[in-house]
């Protein structure tokens, strides 16, 4: 079977297991609604959640995507079926690929409500030219954590303490993600000082780091998750 | 009729963190036969069932599975061969038949050959539809073998196979491997529990010290 089909097809099997489960929205949508209201407590101005919002959108899509990268690894460690995929001879890039995609889609309906949420709880607002800028910065900060968040969740499926090791290893290296997606959001909802422009420019940033996880990724995830290879 | 070897290795070595987990195995297996490896804990039973499935490279000597080098083409070999271990490689959130459809997927399988994979090994109708998570152990184990199938494995290994399972799926699983053999599958059975995988077996041989020992043939293993 073609790369390209296993992307497909692994894909297919991860959305389709998250809708059969929930666990998007039975748990990872209700933490990350009450990480946002938690921060409207915390900081009880409204004109400084207007301000900090985008960064506060980002905090929380980082903090859900551990759940979801976790989840996403536990249901191929629950019975061997990662072992299985890579004993049958399956194309690892396939499967990193299509894994990461799935991750991608289920991170970008959390912001969708995230973004929601945000317009109710910290009165943000944006015009025609801001909704492409922030479309498209959402976008590829989605491909870029999906395509590391599957590259580290492999990393550390079958390794003891992955709880906690998951957030030290993958934390860090979601920085840039999250300086340029707050960046790009910022320009696009008009706040922080941040012209359109250089809102762009932060979008040229997150799809420089899609791009290079997404080769590194292809290329480094069948060795790792593969102790025959 | 004598037909070629599915397995065929002679004197082969692999190596586990610099250790000979195989030291020296020469084994012969035709198409169609159940050969059972007994051993002690170690012996090096999990490594040859990994060696066939194209897991672990052989160090030295000539190996082939289904005709294709180990040494070379043990991805295409991986393929071609099913090993089921103690986990059944299934996703307990997708039912018996979503199960079977993905993996048969993976090698463009028909939607006749998916059904008929199911109903080889009796899960057809009701329980296809059931989620794997509500299903016994033997029937969780009759819906990877039934993966099997669909994956069109022509080499099974199998490690362990009754581990877990109750009188009934023990007895549910000899049927369903027989009728698989019958089939036209071949396989390699690892197991301590003689008095079960020896009735199922049609040659036994035993991994001594990461060696086989085929009484048919004195020390060495090979076709009876």
């Amino acid at each position: 079977m073609t790369s390209f089909g296993v992307t497909r097809l692994v894909a297919a099997k991860d959305l389709r297991i998250e809708l059969r489960s929930r666990v998007l929205v039975n748990q990872v949508l209700p933490f990350a609604a009450i990480v946002m209201v938690l921060f409207a407590f915390a900081l009880d101005s409204d004109d400084l959640l207007t301000r900090v919002a985008p960064g506060l959108v980002w905090l929380a899509t980082l903090f859900s995507m551990l759940v979801v990268v976790q989840r996403s690894f536990a249901v191929e460690a629950a019975d061997g079926a990662l072992d299985a995929l890579r004993t049958a001879g399956i194309p690892a890039q396939g499967i990193y690929l299509g894994k990461s995609i799935a991750l991608a889609a289920q991170l970008l309906v959390l912001e969708v409500l995230l973004f929601g949420g945000a317009f109710v709880l910290y009165n943000s607002r944006f015009d025609a030219s801001g909704a492409l800028l922030l479309i498209t910065s959402a976008l590829a900060a989605s491909c870029g954590l999906g395509l590391v968040g599957t590259l580290y969740g492999g990393l550390t499926t079958g390794t003891k303490g992955r709880e906690s090791l998951l957030p030290l290893l993958l934390l860090p290296v979601v920085t840039p993600v999250l300086i340029g997606a707050t960046r790009a959001t910022e320009a696009a909802l008009g706040v922080g000082g941040i012209s359109m422009r250089e809102g762009w420019a932060w979008v040229a940033l997150l799809v420089t780091y899609a791009l290079l996880f997404g080769i590194g990724g292809s290329l480094g995830f069948g060795p790792l998750v593969d102790d025959g290879a | 009729m004598e037909t070629d070897p599915v397995v065929q290795l002679v004197d082969v070595v692999a190596v586990l963190d610099r250790f000979p987990a195989l030291a020296g195995v020469t084994l012969t297996v035709r198409r169609s036969e159940i050969v059972l490896l007994t051993g002690a804990n170690g012996a090096g039973k999990t490594t040859l069932l990994r060696l066939c499935a194209g897991l672990v490279p052989p160090a030295r000597g000539a190996a082939t599975v289904l005709g294709l080098d180990l040494a070379e083409h043990r991805q295409i070999v991986r393929s071609r061969v099913g090993l089921l271990g103690h986990s059944n490689g299934l996703y307990t959130d997708l039912s018996v038949t979503e199960n079977v459809e993905f993996w048969g997927a993976t090698v463009a399988a028909s939607n006749d050959e998916v059904a008929a994979s199911l109903d080889r090994m009796g899960l057809a109708g009701r329980l296809s539809k059931v989620q794997v998570r509500k299903l016994s152990a033997g029937q969780r184990r009759r819906t990877a073998l039934a993966c099997l199938i669909a994956r069109r494995a022509e080499l099974w290994l199998l490690d362990e196979p009754h581990a877990g399972l109750d009188a009934a799926g023990r007895d549910e699983l000899d049927t369903t491997l027989r009728a698989a053999t019958a089939a036209g599958a071949t396989m390699i059975v690892a197991s301590h529990e003689l008095d079960r995988a020896g009735a199922l077996a049609t040659r036994v041989v035993e991994v001594v010290g990461g060696q086989v020992r085929d009484p048919l043939r004195g020390q060495q293993g090979g076709s009876p």
